[in-house]
């Protein structure tokens, strides 16, 4: 169902290349031609959901001055010992946000902490996919015992409190940037997980997949020939929903104390902003860009993936 | 009076989809009326707008009298009253149509208690005496759909729709999931209870040996109008319309082995009812199509002794007959619809 | 008279054929006596195995710490060989790891789990004494934010596509796209610290002012708990928002709605009567499913308003950190939802009568 518009199409090419080594690179060509067809495609429809759009202008929006931070900011920004202003200072027009509790100045630490929370908002959720993907793919593709366990492993992970295991990761593991996406990574992929196996199931009733196998097709050309081109729709989406998430935990691990101490991160703002009595101080402007800037690019990543989704099955979509 | 009576029905759907275009049916009570078509012809449209079931948005045009009042024109209440207490429907695929979560006795008597036809105690009674008259034990009452076999619940179905005493019953596809054993005995069954409470039976089907087999008139409907109407057993046998023709040809008939070895289908889809093509909608499909059918469109024309058929290829039989008889009457006033639609029963 | 839009099916288009492969051929299923206690036990045994992977987990995920475990303890101060050896014998850390887990298991089926380094008493003392206080919080919080997430997505499925719906849906995403820790700290300035002119109307913190009793105190308490339950409820409702929205939205195509309106009920008959019960009976599981998020939001939330709670707890055990009191309380989160989760299974088919019989 989902894979109508791309996937099914795009195998027919692969297919033929596969079967018997091609002679000419005609079937290859024919095959990335109709990847860029339904691609266009696939933004023709993207373009009319409002709120996708909107979403995608919004991530432009943070990603080019993630991107740019270095020339925006300066290499200091974040240096403590060296801080520009008066710690605690109002919005001025030297300091639009105010300073921060050592006099840094709020908003190149908060243009930092993009690069920050969005690398560590992507590489979980990839990590998280990527989990999914294979646990998804071969419980569907190999029936029995192995999808058994590997369903009730899922099952189990599915109803626990991801968060706490998260914590409990991060806690034993030591302070960096690479324990809070593996916290994150390891703990989400569930969800993944059991969309993909039962996509894994839908496409492997298809009269084609028993067409490779007869032709002599292993487990692993079924598997990454077949399966993945058709279940990789499902996981764009799938990734684009877990990154809004995993940005969520990002700045939930760093709020506990449990992030990487020596980089800025959106999380780690708003504990600072904490510690230093900001709350009892009313010192409300130190707490609002940090937490804005979260929940908007959270919410940015939750309105793509959903548009995506109902792109790709509009049985599933935003309408719904 | 007729039962009921519909004069010139459009309906058209928010898209633009011009799903049922000028229909007129007329029903008398005690009688079978079928109406065949391949699925996208509007037969269901037709039978959910008799009941105003159709989405908002939806426009409906004409007239549909039930005992004389069209329910076109009545107050939102009074179709509601009308629902189930004056037309019920017995819709296709029960296992969809019964609420799989309620018992199937509940499921019935909730018309009768919402039409104050009966008390609670008196409400659980009459579904026990409703099950048992279409031949299932009254202690299923307790039972949920899905404890039921698909006939069990096509029965259950039945027994809902005969639960207010309607006037008139409308049977969209009532045996289309069923194998064809269960098929003969639900149409015995409709068939008994018709006869027995003298109500007037509408019955929807794509196949049309079994509308032949039950109902006494037919009517055969392509893309939202009836291109074919008579008496059952002549329709189904002697098609005049090439599309009723098709359709009757079909599906294998018993007792005949030739058709069995020669089975003939259509070529084509039905067309796409917000781009329907122009002049007689059947001619991208017909077999003995002529250059004229593609710009002139076909109205329903006498074809026979209670008969009528939007082809024409009748016009040119029924000229050649009058021909023949020596009565050269002036050419389209017998044909014109009006006139061919008071010949109806 | 709207919903007949979004309820009735659309024939027409080619989309209803007469090819619909029914379940027809599917015979009788009859209950049999035996069916439900067998489907309880199946749940039961699931549940069991649950959670004794998430005592194995517990054990093992606290032995991954590199390095020495009575060092990472004691946070890297000066202590001294004896004291070492005394802790590894306290925690028998000097045993063989089998032995180490087979007595963690005994001393944890038994309500054992260790004591607390930071507060130097049982964690199964501390636990069960913020146990009450948050239960308090989570309940009022949940049954809020389902009543009022189920409400929502009713009325969002009802006038779906139209403003109301879009406008409900937007606010929904958006608060639960909202860290919680960050929504309560911004309520505390607001309404507890006071902003300008406005005065502070709720307490900051904690969850009594002391020194009140009878009727004062529960009312005391009444008030302490407003923001953090507040807070809950409105990052939690919009999943269960969304959740019954598209259930229902998948309900209202069904044909035994369009059955029920033949039968002349007022349209709010037909989604009251028929609709939502039908689109709640997957959206409860949903609900249960995600109550491990709602953990998450009570550990923020006590931390944020010094809740005395096993969140807050937890968050003063990570700070130290103190890990029997973490694992005790890691523990003690996953078998709860596991628990919630396993009642919400052995319930469920009272309501579905296709479940477990």
């Amino acid at each position: 169902m989902t894979t109508e518009n791309t996937g099914v199409r795009k195998t027919a090419g692969d297919d033929t290349a596969a079967a018997g080594k091609p002679p000419s690179v005609r079937p290859r060509a024919l095959a990335w031609q109709r990847r860029r067809a339904s691609a266009a495609r696939f933004w023709r429809t993207y373009r009319t959901h409002r709120a996708g759009v909107f979403g995608l202008a919004v991530l432009t929006l943070f990603a080019l001055p993630a991107l740019a931070a270095p020339l925006l900011t300066g290499s200091d920004a974040a240096d403590v010992t060296d801080a520009p202003g008066a710690p605690l200072e109002s919005p001025s027009a030297e300091f639009p946000f105010g300073t921060d509790r050592f006099g840094r100045n709020l908003l190149a630490l908060v243009i930092r902490g993009a690069r920050v929370s969005l690398l560590v908002g992507l590489l979980a959720a990839v990590l998280s996919v990527a989990i999914g993907t294979l646990i998804g793919v071969t419980a569907g593709h190999f029936r029995g015992w192995y999808a058994t366990v590997m369903m009730r492993i899922t099952d189990w992970f599915l109803v626990m409190p991801t968060l706490v295991l998260a914590i409990a990761l991060a806690t034993v593991m030591s302070r960096s940037l690479l324990t809070v996406v593996v916290a994150i990574g390891v703990t989400t992929w569930p969800t993944t997980a059991r969309l993909v196996r039962a996509q894994t199931l839908a496409v492997e009733t298809r009269p084609y997949i028993e067409r490779a196998r007869a032709l002599g097709g292993g487990h692993w050309h079924v598997m990454t020939r077949h399966v993945l081109p058709n279940v990789m729709p499902l996981v764009l989406a799938q990734t684009t929903l877990i990154i809004s998430s995993a940005i969520l935990a990002e700045a939930t691990l760093a709020f506990l104390g449990l992030g990487d101490p020596t980089v800025v991160s959106w999380g780690g703002l708003l504990q600072d902003a904490r510690e230093a009595g900001a709350v009892s101080a009313g010192h409300w402007g130190y707490l609002v860009p940090p937490g804005i800037a979260i929940a908007v690019v959270a919410l940015a990543f939750t309105l793509c993936g959903r548009t995506v989704e109902s792109v790709l099955n509009p049985r599933l979509g935003v309408s719904r | 009076m007729s039962l009921l009576d519909v004069r010139g029905l459009t309906v058209t759907y928010a898209g633009g989809a011009q799903a049922v275009r000028g229909v007129d049916l007329r029903l008398d009570a005690g009688r079978k009326l079928g109406i065949a078509g391949e699925s996208g012809c509007g037969k269901s449209t037709l039978a959910l707008a008799l009941l105003r079931l159709l989405p908002a948005g939806t426009r409906t045009g004409g007239e549909i009298l039930l005992d004389g009042e069209d329910v076109l024109a009545m107050k939102w209440g009074r179709v509601r009253a009308v629902r189930w207490a004056g037309a019920s429907i017995v819709f296709q695929g029960a296992m969809h149509s019964l609420n799989p979560v309620r018992r199937v006795g509940d499921q019935i008597a909730e018309p009768i208690l919402l039409h104050r036809r009966a008390t609670p105690a008196g409400a659980r009674k009459r579904t026990g005496e409703l099950l048992e008259h279409v031949g299932l034990p009254a202690a299923r009452a307790s039972a949920y759909p899905h404890e039921l076999s698909g006939g069990q619940r096509q029965r259950v179905m039945i027994a809902m729709a005969l639960a207010c005493d309607p006037r008139l019953i409308i049977a969209d596809e009532p045996t289309t999931a069923l194998d064809v054993m269960i098929q003969a005995q639900i149409l015995r069954l409709i068939e008994r209870l018709v006869a027995d409470q003298d109500v007037g039976l509408i019955m929807i089907s794509h196949d049309l040996a079994v509308l032949a087999g039950t109902c006494d008139r037919l009517a055969v409907m392509y893309a939202g109008r009836v291109v074919e109407e008579g008496p059952a057993r002549q329709v189904y046998e002697a098609a005049r319309h090439p599309y009723a023709e098709a359709l009757s040809a079909a599906f294998p008939r018993i007792g005949d082995p030739a058709s069995r070895f020669a089975p003939r289908g259509l070529p084509g889809d039905p067309p796409d009812p917000s781009a329907l093509p122009s002049g007689c909608a059947f001619h991208p499909r017909c077999p003995v199509a002529r250059d004229s059918c593609a710009t002139d469109d076909q109205p329903l024309r006498a074809a026979g002794p209670q008969r009528r058929a939007a082809c024409v290829r009748v016009a040119d039989d029924e000229r050649e007959a009058r021909a023949a008889a020596g009565t050269a009457a002036p050419h389209g006033e017998p044909d014109s619809p009006e006139e061919a639609r008071r010949t109806t029963p | 008279m709207t919903a007949d839009a979004a309820s009735a099916p659309v024939e027409g288009t080619g989309a209803a054929g007469p090819a619909k492969d029914g379940p027809a051929a599917r015979g009788p299923r009859v209950r049999t006596a035996t069916a439900y206690p067998r489907y309880v036990a199946g749940k039961v045994a699931g549940a069991a195995v649950s959670l004794l992977a998430v005592l194995v987990t517990g054990f093992f995920l606290f032995r991954l710490i590199p390095g020495d475990p009575v060092k990472f303890m004691t946070g890297g101060r000066q202590v001294s060989a004896e004291q070492l050896a005394a802790y590894r014998r306290e925690f028998g850390l000097d045993l063989p790891l089998w032995r180490q887990f087979t007595d963690y298991c005994g001393k944890a089926l038994t309500g054992d789990l260790g004591t607390s380094y930071q507060f130097s008493a049982p964690v199964i003392d501390k636990i069960t004494e913020a146990l009450p206080n948050t239960l308090l919080l989570t309940g009022t919080a949940f049954v809020l934010y389902t009543a009022l997430g189920i409400l929502l997505g009713t009325r969002a499925a009802w006038r779906h596509g139209r403003l109301g719906d879009r406008l409900g849906t937007g606010l929904a995403l958006t608060l639960y796209s909202l860290p919680s820790f960050w929504l309560g700290l911004l309520l505390i300035i607001t309404l507890s610290v006071g902003i300008g002119p406005l005065p502070g109307l709720f307490p900051t913190g904690g969850m009594e002012s002391g020194g009140e009793e009878g009727l004062a105190y529960v009312l005391d308490v009444a008030h302490h708990l407003v923001l953090p339950v507040v807070t809950l409820v409105a990052v939690e409702y919009g999943q269960t928002l969304l959740v019954t929205r598209s259930a229902l939205l998948d309900e209202m195509g069904s044909d035994y709605l369009t059955t029920a309106r033949a039968k002349g009920l007022r349209d709010d008959l037909v989604r009251r009567r028929h609709a939502v019960p039908n689109a709640l009976l997957p959206t409860v599981t949903l609900i249960f499913i995600n109550l491990g998020r709602t953990v998450a939001g009570v550990i923020l939330v006590e931390t944020v308003f010094s809740w005395p709670g096993l969140g807050g707890l937890f968050y003063q055990a990570l700070s130290v950190p103190d890990l029997p009191l973490v694992q005790g309380l890691f523990l003690v989160f996953a078998a709860a939802v596991i628990l919630m989760n396993t009642l919400a299974d052995l319930l469920y088919p009272l309501f579905d009568p296709r479940v477990g019989r």
